[in-house]
């Protein structure tokens, strides 16, 4: 299980098909409790984000090793519509959709690592990286 | 898939015991309004412990119904949240400050008791 999978997001459902594929890859790699919870709530998010504003993409996960140093990581794909204010989605309670707007930003507090690219019209890459410890 | 609520006495309770995709929080959140409608009931006790993860989106809905429910007359306490489900909820930034809350079912019970009789 050193290869990376990937969940096709294009409705509600494929949101718990990823979390529950996040949730069965980190249990493996032998993350804790809270840590499975972390992980499996951040992909969550992500799933959640690109079903909502991109209308569909996927999320793919695999496991890191670097060094010795074992993690997983998490990428966030899509074709959609990009977006304009990266600093401005980073900030708590930020939301164009009525929600809480703890998206994001919680995706950053839940792991260790998190890059975020994004061209308008183009689409946008999220990667979020969880080290073991 | 439709999360089943029980009524006992003057109470609903409801275990969620199912991996919780969007529509199925949503029809929840409309099931109870409903019930409490029906129902007349003054208390709601959620029991969250087979929860294993609780996003923004599933925190947003929850805290929803109870501020609903409050309109509606009836005070809600959640009960059995897990150590990993209430961490994860603090690095999303969601403090579910105005909602009650209680170890387990048992206890929750005791709290609405004690809010509605006391
Ligand atoms: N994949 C994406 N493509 C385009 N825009 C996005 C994408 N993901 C997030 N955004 C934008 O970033 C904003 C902030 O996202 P975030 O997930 O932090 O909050 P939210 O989705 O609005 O609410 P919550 O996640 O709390 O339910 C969104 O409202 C949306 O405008
Ligand atoms: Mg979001």
């Amino acid at each position: 299980m050193d290869i990376q999978s990937c969940v096709e997001v294009r409705n509600e459902w494929d949101i718990v098909s990823a979390r529950q594929l996040g949730r069965n890859m980190a249990k493996e790699l032998g993350f804790g409790n809270v840590d499975q919870a972390r992980i499996t709530t951040a992909i969550s998010e992500l799933a959640r984000n690109i079903y909502l504003y991109a209308g569909r993409g996927k999320i793919c996960i695999e496991p890191i090793d670097q060094l010795g140093k074992k993690g997983l990581r998490i990428i966030a794909l899509d074709n959609g519509p990009g977006i304009r204010e990266i600093r401005k989605v980073m900030e708590d309670g930020y939301t164009t959709s009525g929600g809480l707007g703890a998206g994001l930003p919680g995706v950053k507090r839940l792991m260790d690592e998190f890059s975020i690219e994004s061209t308008v019209d183009v689409g946008t890459e999220i990667s979020a990286t969880k080290w073991l410890r | 898939m439709r999360i089943p609520i029980l009524k006992l006495h003057e109470y609903l309770l409801i275990t969620i015991q199912v991996e919780m995709d969007d529509q199925t929080a949503l029809q929840f959140q409309e099931d109870l309004l409903n019930k409490i409608h029906d129902t007349g009931a003054k208390g709601v006790v959620i029991d969250l412990t087979s929860v294993d993860m609780i996003d923004s989106f599933i925190a947003k809905v929850l805290g929803d119904v109870v501020r609903m429910s409050k309109l509606m007359g009836a005070q809600v306490v959640l009960t059995g949240i897990q150590p990993a489900v209430a961490i994860t909820l603090i690095d999303l930034g969601i403090s579910m400050r105005e909602v009650s809350t209680a170890l387990d079912l048992e206890q929750g019970l005791d709290k609405l008791r004690l809010e509605l009789e006391g």
